[in-house]
């Protein structure tokens, strides 16, 4: 890849008898913002502290900027992290946290005062320098970690579920902020998570992990729209499963409970009879059926939630069910448990699940 | 209930009678050197007596280094459990409770054995190798104190993550023991200091057996000789005691507030 700033290369981590990371390997370029996202376990910040120099690889390299940092200690990798604790010194004011770095790597005081009423600017806490962490909100303190992490300009910033801690408004708000932070810095950066939202939302690319490997890596457009896996498929966004048997692999159909549908493409490897496992988006069904939209399926209303501007709506194919959502219309009333409904959609976001 | 209340009350007024009465009647004894009347003088003999002043900064000066000694000991160490070796925290707080379960006697005995002038090291061949075993001594002696409180302050801050954020900034172990652990326990150290203290300031087994003028061996000596005196310095004695542990009580308000737990 051309451009590469980080390159972990073949990497395994193994405690004992058990390999918690397994054949990882990953380019990330110049300034780029890529998420390691997944469920608890899955060895995505295990990936993080072997960056970082916390952990050793049991096999595999890292490479920061052309050097070789897999040896390397954590303190001459010049790196930045924020951690999920905030991990703020309790002892040392705002301000001297942010210099820490500052004044270990020996900045004089001038340079390092300077850059530290810069970091505050940049974190919108310029009144704050001589507070105690203790006497900062969860989110304040958050970005002060961020200010400390960027104050000694590192080349790379490590991000472990930075937000986990923090309630839901002030972690949206956080997560503009470092986005922004990031581009207007052009940092290269690693965000650990579990939350697939915060992921999507604020990645250049998503790195998928599974039991210690990369099920996918690609753009969140991609990562949504074309898991690769099941797992990926299940991960991430609301799916709708859909079990049926292979009528004709070579043309692609498929037939469920309630009706036969045509997947893009053949279903190569698979034989007649065979079970297959078909996913669709919630927002790529329809109600009805639609002009444009190539295939459709009959079935049943089974429930409906009323959410305000959206009606959330189950609708019943034999043994399989679907959820979709349909905007709230004052002029239409929404269906009614038991009524017969069509569901409509486009072969091509069918899925198929391996 | 009220049955309950009262057998209550009568338990408190019988232990705290347990602890004041001897203090009381101390107190009282020693101001009777004057006959017929109340007088401070068995203080002003004992103030005034040089020995007691020679003693007794011989003892403060050891206790500092003690301390210090304890210190350089206790806080990389417990640190180091905490960080690397938790599997091992059981094993250090059975060897840190040892002196407690070993008389300070025969740890003497150990040492003027294995450190005799004719030993390899030769610690009681001279005076201040003398002095520097004492201080080794005490500093065993107050192992116990002093790893429990480092340890204690230890647990009120998240050891692992401090170490890392500071080594991912680039610090170093001194930097981080120095900088961030040793700040944040500091109030946990003096109140182990302070203890240390209270324990080397009245030793007597370990001063007398290596003959050493500390103020254990003086308090000994005046009391099997003088009357009233005794009674004054048990009655300093406590005095210095309490005043070491309402400083721990009043340094640790002024405990670091951690920032997950603030105060």
């Amino acid at each position: 890849m051309a451009d590469t700033f980080l390159s972990i290369q073949n990497l395994r981590k193994a405690f004992g008898l058990t390999t918690v990371v397994q054949d990882f390997d990953l380019e990330v370029r110049t300034g780029e913002f890529v998420s390691f996202l997944g469920p608890s376990g899955c060895g995505k910040t295990t990936v993080l502290r072997m960056v970082a120099g916390f952990e050793q690889p049991t096999a595999g390299k890292i490479v920061i900027g052309g050097q070789d940092v897999t040896s390397l200690k954590p303190n001459q990798r010049n790196i930045g992290m924020v951690f999920q604790a905030y991990a703020l010194f309790p002892n040392l004011t705002v301000a001297q946290n942010i210099a820490f770095g500052l004044k270990v790597a020996g900045v004089a005081k001038a340079e390092s005062d300077r850059r530290v009423a810069e970091m505050l600017s940049i974190i919108k806490l310029a009144e704050f320098g001589d507070r105690y962490p203790y006497q900062l909100s969860g989110g304040q303190q958050q970005r002060v970690a961020l200010a400390r992490a960027l104050a000694p300009k590192p080349k790379l910033l490590l991000l472990d579920e930075p937000l986990s801690a923090l309630d839901a408004k002030v972690r949206l708000s956080l997560r503009e902020e470092i986005r922004s932070i990031q581009k207007t810095l052009g940092i290269t950066t690693i965000f650990v998570t579990h939350d697939q939202e915060e992921a999507l939302s604020m990645s250049d690319r998503i790195a998928v992990m599974y039991n210690g490997k990369a099920e996918q890596v690609g753009t969140p457009f991609e990562i949504y729209n074309h898991p690769a896996t099941r797992f990926v498929a299940n991960f991430v966004g609301t799916l709708n499963v859909l079990e049926g048997t292979v009528a004709d692999p070579a043309r692609g159909i498929v037939r469920i409970d309630a009706g036969e549908v045509t997947v893009k493409g053949a279903l190569n490897g698979s034989k007649a009879g065979e079970t297959v496992s078909l996913a669709l988006r919630p927002e790529a069904i329809s109600l009805g059926k639609h002009p444009g939209r190539d295939s459709s399926l009959g079935g049943q209303i089974a429930d409906v939630s009323f959410l305000g501007s959206v009606i959330r709506v189950r609708v019943g194919l034999g043994k399989n069910f679907v959820s979709l959502d349909t905007f709230n219309s004052p002029a239409s009333p929404p269906p009614s448990v038991g009524d017969n409904a069509d569901i409509s959609f486009s072969s091509s976001d069918l899925l198929v699940l391996h | 209930m009220k049955g309950n209340r009262f057998w209550a009350w009568v338990t408190f007024a019988v232990g705290i009678a347990y602890f004041i009465v001897p203090l009381v009647a101390t107190f009282e004894f020693s101001l009777r050197m004057r006959r017929g009347e109340y007088s401070f003088d068995a203080y002003r003999s004992v103030l005034g007596d040089p020995n007691f002043h020679a003693t007794f900064l011989y003892s403060v000066v050891v206790a500092i280094f003690t301390i210090l000694l304890g210190v350089l000991l206790v806080v990389p160490t417990a640190y180091w459990i905490r960080l690397k070796l938790p599997r091992l925290r059981p094993v250090v707080e059975f060897i840190t409770l040892l002196p407690l379960v070993i008389p300070a006697i025969v740890i003497v005995f150990g040492y003027i054995r294995t450190f005799g002038s004719n030993s390899t090291l030769p610690f009681l061949a001279t005076a201040r190798g003398t002095d520097a075993l004492l201080v080794i001594g005490y500093a065993t002696l107050a192992l116990p104190y002093m790893y429990r409180a480092v340890d204690t302050g230890l647990r009120t801050i998240d050891v692992r993550t401090l170490t890392e954020a500071a080594q991912i900034l680039g610090a170093g172990w001194t930097t981080i023991i120095a900088r961030i652990i040793l700040p944040n326990v500091l109030i946990a150290v003096l109140s182990g200091a302070f203890l240390t203290f209270a324990i080397v300031i009245g030793e007597f087994t370990m001063a007398s057996l290596l003959n050493r003028p500390a103020f254990g061996p003086y308090l000994q000596n005046i009391g099997a000789n003088r009357a009233y005196e005794p009674s004054a310095l048990a009655i300093i004695s406590f005095a210095i005691t309490w005043a070491c542990m309402s400083v721990i009580q009043i340094l640790s308000r002024f405990a670091p507030k951690s920032a997950n737990r603030p105060n």
